[in-house]
C-alpha cells in the first residue's frame, strides 16, 4: 500500500526558472546560453563501489537520487556558479544548505553562486518530496559529489589549456591555480571547456577533506533568500502575479464528502469585480488529494471574490461525516483503548509479566487533532489553456504535483509545467495539492490564469489534519521496583485512510513512530493497534505520531518514576538501559519495522545515542538544581526520522496558573551536521510550534463541521508565550556518521516535556492536551 | 467611486470601491506583494504597513481610509532596503520561511519610531500581534534590540 501512494512516474525535461510575472515563452532555458550543460552522464549508484558512500533511502524512493553534476551546475561565462536546489524550500533552508554542501565541494566563492529552483521533474533531479526531514539525509552524499565532479571538471579543464599534469593543478576560490606557476583561471574563463566534458566516474573524484571546508559545518552561511525576504521581494505563491491572471476563492463543503444539492450565484455575480462562478467536483475521505469540490468564485481581485463568496446561496447535502463530533468519538477511543486490538509488537510474554507484577499503572493520553496553520495558506497560479498547464505553487512535492494535475486534466505529464516558489511554511500541509487541482479546475474552465487562494478559515476548516489519538500505557512493575511488563493501546485514525477511505488500523510507518520501535529496556512488551474508522481528512503533520507517541510514553516514565520515587531522567535513563542496537526480530516487531525508509545498517536504533542527548540537555539545564517557587523542571526525549533529540524545559507558572517559560536546552544528535545554524533555527521553530501543541492546539468537531476557523479561536504560540531562549546542543560527529533527520524531530519531545516541567512546578499532571484546557494553578 | 491613495511617495487615483480593504489595493491592484495576507481579521500581523508612521493592519483598513495619509509598505520602507531593522533582522539570520517576517519588520520600525529605546517588555508588547509560525520569535525579539542599540 505504502508503494502504492509513493509511487511516482512520468517523464518530462522542463527546466527550472522561478516566474513573477514571466511568461511561459520566456521560460525556456536553465541559464543564459554560454553555460554548460545537457552532456549527461548517468551514474548509476550500483556502478560504484567508492568507500566513502553509505547507502541512504533516497536511493529507493521513487526517482531515487541524481548524481549527475551537470545536471544540478553550470557556470556561466562571467564565473557565476549557477546551481539548483530541487527540494522545496519551506523555512527548513533546504534551498540554501544543499547548494551550500555543492559550493563547498566546487570550491566555489558563495557571493558569485546563483541558486535557480527546479520545477516539478524528478527523472531529471531525482526525488523531490521535500517531507520526512530528508533533504539533507538523503542528498548530502550525492550534493558532495557533484560538486566535487564539477571541481575535477574544472581542474582537468585547466590542465589541458596549460598542457600540465592535473596533479599540478588545484581548485582554490572561484580559480583553478597551476601550482608551479602561481598562474590561474577564473572559473568563468574555463565554462566554456565543461560543456562537452563528460561527468567523471566516482573513482576519479576525490571528495575534500573535512578540514577544508569553507561553508559546511561553519554555520556561517546565511539563507539565501535572507535580503529578498526583508525587502519584501520574496516570492511566494501568494504573490505570483501573471498578465491577465484572475483571483479565486472557493466555497468548499462544511463537512467533508458533503455535496452541492443546488445553488443560486446571482447575488454573487452581481458584486462588482466578480466574473464567473465556477463549480468544482466534490470528493470524499480516500480520495487522496482530490479537491473538496464547491463552487470557486472568479474575480478581478481577491476581495471581490471574497465577497462574491459571502453572497453565494448554497444548499449542501451534508453527507455521511456530518456525524462526526470529537467528544463522541474521545470517548468510543478511551474505550477501544481499553480492549483488545491489533498486535503489532509482541516482545516476551506480557499476560505472564502482569500477572506476577507488584504494581500495576495506567494511563491515557489524549493529542487532539491539529491545523497545521503555515502562516502562507494554501495557494496556487494555475494556467491552462490548449492542452497545457503551467502551475506556479508553493508544494512539498512538485513532482507528486505535476502528476496530479496531468491526470486530473486528463494531459501527460509532459504538458505540464510546476513551477515551485519559496511556502511561507510547510509542515506537510503542502505535501497535499489539492489547491492545485482547484486552481488548475477553474483556469481550465475560464480558460484563463487564476490564483486560487484559501483564507485562513478555509486552511483551518478544510485541512488534512493532524490526526487525533488515544495512547494507552500500562506498565507492570515487580517488588524490586522495576519494570517488568509494558503494554501500549494506541488508537488514532490513519492517514492511510486519505488514500483508502476504509482504512482503520495504522500502517507501518505510523507504527514506526515511536510504538513499535520503541527502546526501552524491558522484557516484556506488546503493541496494540485498535481499529477506528476517519471522519476528516488526515494528513501528515510535522513529525505526524510521533507527536501522541512521545507525548504518551515520555509523560508515562516521568509519571512512574514519580510514583516509585526515583528522579524522572535518572529512571528514563534507567529505562533505555545499556547501549545497544535495537534487533527488531528479538523485539518481537510483527511486520518489517519501517525505520524512516533506512536500513538499520546505516541507522541503527542506538540506545547509547539516545541516552547521550538525555544527559546532555539534562547538564545544560543543570537537573536538580534548586528552583525559585513555581518554576519545575521537566525533560523528554525522542528518536524520530533517525535522530535523536532530548528537550529539557524549565516552566514558571504564575499564581493564575498562566507559564513561561524562562529556557530551553535542547540536544540533538543529527549524525553530521552541515549546517548548524539552520539546525539550531529548526530547534528553535521546533520549541515554538511543540509550545502551540502543548498549550493551545484544539481543533474540534460537531456535526462533521470544524469548530474553529481562525487566529482568535485556534491560537498559536506568540511572542510573549515563547521561550525565553532555546539553546541548542549539537552532538559532534564526523561525516562518517551518516546525516540524519532535522526539520521534524525537534517537535515530539517539547510537549511532554513541559507537561513534565508543569508537573514539577506544580504538582498537576496533564494527560490530555492542550494544556490552556486545564487549571494550572499549584495545587 | 475612487480613490486617491499614496503609497511609498507615490499618488496613486484608483477606481475601487472605498471599502476595500488596503491589503487587497496593495497586493491586487498595485502589485505590491511585500505585504502580506495572514487571517484578514487583525489577529496576526502580516498585513502591516505604515499609515502616517504608525502600524496598521491592512486587511482591516478601508481603503477610503487612508485616502490622502502617507502608506509605508514594506516596498517603501528604506529605498535600499538598509533600514536598521531590516538590517538587524539579517545580521540576526531571523527568518525560516520569511512569509510573517514583512510584518514583523514593519512592525518594529514603527516601535523604533516611535520609541527608540524600548525595553524588553515594551518590544514583547509591540510585536505581541504578529505571528510567526515558524516560532523565530527568540531572534525577533534580539533583533528589535539591536536595531534599537546597535547590540
Ligand atoms: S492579515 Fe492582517 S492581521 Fe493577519
Ligand atoms: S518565518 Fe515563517 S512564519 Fe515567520
Amino acid at each position: 500500500m505504502l508503494s502504492a501512494i509513493l509511487a511516482r512516474n512520468g517523464h518530462s525535461r522542463s527546466l527550472p526558472l522561478l516566474a513573477n510575472v514571466s511568461r511561459r515563452d520566456l521560460l525556456r532555458g536553465t541559464v543564459s546560453a554560454g553555460a554548460f550543460v545537457l552532456a549527461a552522464r548517468f551514474l548509476p549508484p550500483e556502478a560504484a563501489q567508492a568507500a566513502t558512500f553509505y547507502r541512504v533511502g533516497g536511493e529507493d524512493m521513487p526517482n531515487g537520487l541524481v548524481y549527475d553534476p551537470h545536471v544540478f551546475v553550470a557556470i556561466e561565462p562571467d564565473g557565476t556558479v549557477v546551481i539548483v536546489a530541487h527540494r522545496s524550500e519551506m523555512g527548513q533552508g533546504a534551498r540554501t544548505s544543499l547548494p551550500m554542501v555543492v559550493a563547498d565541494e566546487l570550491e566555489a566563492d558563495w557571493s558569485r553562486v546563483r541558486i535557480v529552483q527546479a520545477p516539478g521533474d524528478e527523472p531529471r533531479y531525482g526525488n523531490q518530496d521535500t517531507d520526512g526531514s530528508r533533504s539533507m539525509r538523503h542528498h548530502i552524499q550525492s550534493m558532495r559529489h557533484i560538486g566535487a565532479s564539477v571541481r575535477h571538471m574544472l581542474e582537468q579543464a585547466a590542465a589541458q589549456r596549460w598542457q600540465v599534469p592535473k596533479s599540478e593543478v588545484r581548485a582554490e576560490l572561484h580559480k583553478v591555480v597551476h601550482r608551479p606557476t602561481g598562474r590561474s583561471l577564473d572559473y568563468g574563463e574555463l565554462a566554456q571547456d565543461l560543456k562537452a566534458m563528460p561527468a567523471p566516474s566516482r573513482e576519479e573524484v576525490q571528495w575534500k577533506d573535512p578540514k577544508d571546508f569553507r561553508y559546511i559545518g561553519t554555520g556561517k552561511i546565511a539563507i539565501y533568500d535572507l535580503r529578498d525576504i526583508t525587502v519584501g521581494k520574496a516570492i511566494y505563491a501568494h504573490d505570483v502575479r501573471v498578465p491577465g491572471m484572475k483571483f479565486a476563492v472557493v466555497a468548499r463543503p462544511p463537512v467533508v464528502g458533503a455535496r452541492i444539492r443546488s445553488y443560486d450565484a446571482s447575488r454573487a455575480l452581481a458584486v462588482p469585480g466578480v466574473e464567473r462562478v465556477v463549480e468544482i467536483p466534490g470528493s470524499d475521505i480516500g480520495a487522496k488529494f482530490a479537491p473538496l469540490g464547491g463552487l470557486a468564485v472568479v474575480a478581478s481581485n481577491t476581495w471581490a471574490a471574497l465577497k462574491g463568496r459571502e453572497a453565494l446561496a448554497i444548499d449542501w447535502d451534508r453527507g455521511p461525516h456530518a456525524v462526526y463530533d470529537s467528544a463522541e468519538y474521545e470517548k468510543r477511543m478511551r474505550e477501544l483503548a481499553r480492549k483488545p486490538g491489533k498486535v503489532v509488537r509482541d516482545q516476551g510474554n506480557i499476560e505472564e509479566a502482569f500477572a506476577r507484577a507488584a504494581k500495576v499503572f495506567a494511563a491515557e493520553y489524549y493529542v487532539p487533532h491539529h491545523a497545521h496553520v503555515t502562516m502562507e495558506t494554501p495557494a496556487a497560479v494555475a494556467d491552462v489553456r490548449d492542452g497545457r498547464a503551467e502551475i506556479w505553487a508553493s508544494v512539498q512535492s512538485p513532482w507528486g504535483t505535476r502528476q496530479d494535475v496531468a491526470k486530473l486534466l486528463g494531459v501527460s505529464a509532459d504538458d505540464v509545467t510546476v513551477h515551485v516558489t519559496l511556502l511561507g511554511g510547510g509542515f506537510g500541509r503542502k505535501s497535499k495539492c489539492d489547491y492545485v487541482l482547484e486552481a488548475a479546475l477553474v483556469s481550465r474552465e475560464i480558460g484563463a490564469p487564476v490564483q486560487v487562494l484559501w483564507t485562513r478559515e478555509d486552511d483551518i476548516r478544510h485541512g488534512f489534519y493532524h490526526t487525533v489519538s488515544l495512547e494507552r500505557l500500562e506498565a507492570a512493575i515487580d517488588s524490586d521496583g522495576r519494570v517488568i511488563g509494558w503494554r501500549h493501546r494506541s488508537v488514532a485514525p490513519t492517514i492511510l485512510s486519505t488514500f483508502d477511505a476504509s482504512a482503520q488500523h495504522q500502517f507501518d510507518i505510523e507504527l514506526g513512530m515511536g510504538l513499535v520501535d520503541n527502546p526501552f529496556d524491558i522484557p516484556n512488551m506488546r503493541m496494540e493497534n485498535p481499529p477506528i474508522e476517519a471522519h476528516v481528512r488526515i494528513g501528515w503533520f510535522r513529525s505526524v505520531s510521533n507527536i501522541p507517541r512521545a507525548f504518551a510514553i515520555q509523560s508515562f516514565v516521568a509519571e512512574l518514576a514519580h510514583e516509585l520515587g526515583k528522579d524522572p531522567k535518572d529512571f528514563l535513563l534507567e529505562l533505555i538501559g545499556p547501549p545497544r542496537h535495537i534487533d527488531p526480530v528479538a523485539a518481537g516487531i510483527q511486520d518489517k519495522l519501517w525505520n524512516y525508509g533506512e536500513s538499520l545498517d546505516v541507522y541503527p536504533i542506538d540506545t547509547g545515542r539516545l541516552a547521550h542527548v538525555v544527559r546532555v540537555a539534562a547538564e545544560a539545564i543543570g537537573w536538580g538544581r534548586k528552583l525559585p517557587p513555581g518554576h519545575g523542571l521537566g525533560i523528554a526525549v525522542h528518536r524520530s526520522f533517525v535522530t535523536y533529540v532530548a528537550t529539557a524545559v524549565e516552566v514558571a507558572v504564575d499564581e493564575k496558573g498562566r507559564i513561561s517559560i524562562p529556557v530551553v536546552h535542547t540536544a540533538i544528535d543529527c549524525g553530521f551536521c552541515a549546517n548548524p545554524e539552520r539546525v539550531k533555527s529548526q530547534i528553535e521553530g521546533a520549541a515554538v510550534q511543540g509550545l502551540t501543541l502543548a498549550l493551545y492546539g484544539n481543533l474540534t468537531f460537531a456535526n462533521g463541521e470544524a469548530q474553529q476557523s481562525n487566529y482568535h479561536d485556534y491560537p498559536v504560540a506568540r511572542l510573549s508565550d515563547a521561550p525565553k531562549v532555546v539553546h541548542t546542543h549539537i552532538v559532534p560527529h564526523p561525516f562518517e556518521v551518516p546525516a540524519s533527520g532535522v526539520g521534524e524531530p525537534g517537535v515530539p519531545p517539547f510537549a511532554p516535556a513541559l507537561a513534565n516541567a508543569v508537573f514539577a512546578a506544580t504538582g498537576k499532571r496533564i494527560r490530555d492536551l492542550p494544556l490552556a484546557k486545564h487549571d494550572l494553578r499549584r495545587i | 467611486m475612487g480613490v486617491r491613495l499614496i503609497v511609498n511617495g507615490h499618488e496613486h487615483d484608483l477606481d475601487v470601491p472605498p471599502e476595500m480593504p488596503l491589503l487587497w489595493v496593495l497586493r491586487d491592484v498595485l502589485g505590491l506583494t511585500g505585504t502580506k495576507y495572514g487571517c484578514g481579521i487583525a489577529a496576526c500581523g502580516a498585513c502591516t504597513v505604515h499609515v502616517d508612521g504608525r502600524a496598521e493592519r491592512s486587511c482591516v483598513l478601508e481603503v477610503g481610509s487612508v485616502a490622502g495619509k502617507r502608506v509605508t509598505t514594506i516596498e517603501g520602507l528604506d529605498p535600499a532596503g538598509e533600514h536598521p531593522v531590516q538590517r538587524a533582522w539579517r545580521e540576526m539570520n531571523v527568518p525560516q520561511c520569511g512569509f510573517c517576517q514583512t510584518g514583523q519588520i514593519m512592525q518594529a520600525a514603527a516601535l523604533l519610531a516611535e520609541n527608540p529605546k524600548p525595553s524588553d517588555e515594551d518590544i514583547v508588547q509591540a510585536l505581541d500581534g504578529n505571528i510567526c509560525r515558524c516560532g523565530c520569535y527568540e531572534r525577533i525579539h534580539a533583533a528589535v534590540r539591536l536595531a534599537a542599540t546597535g547590540v
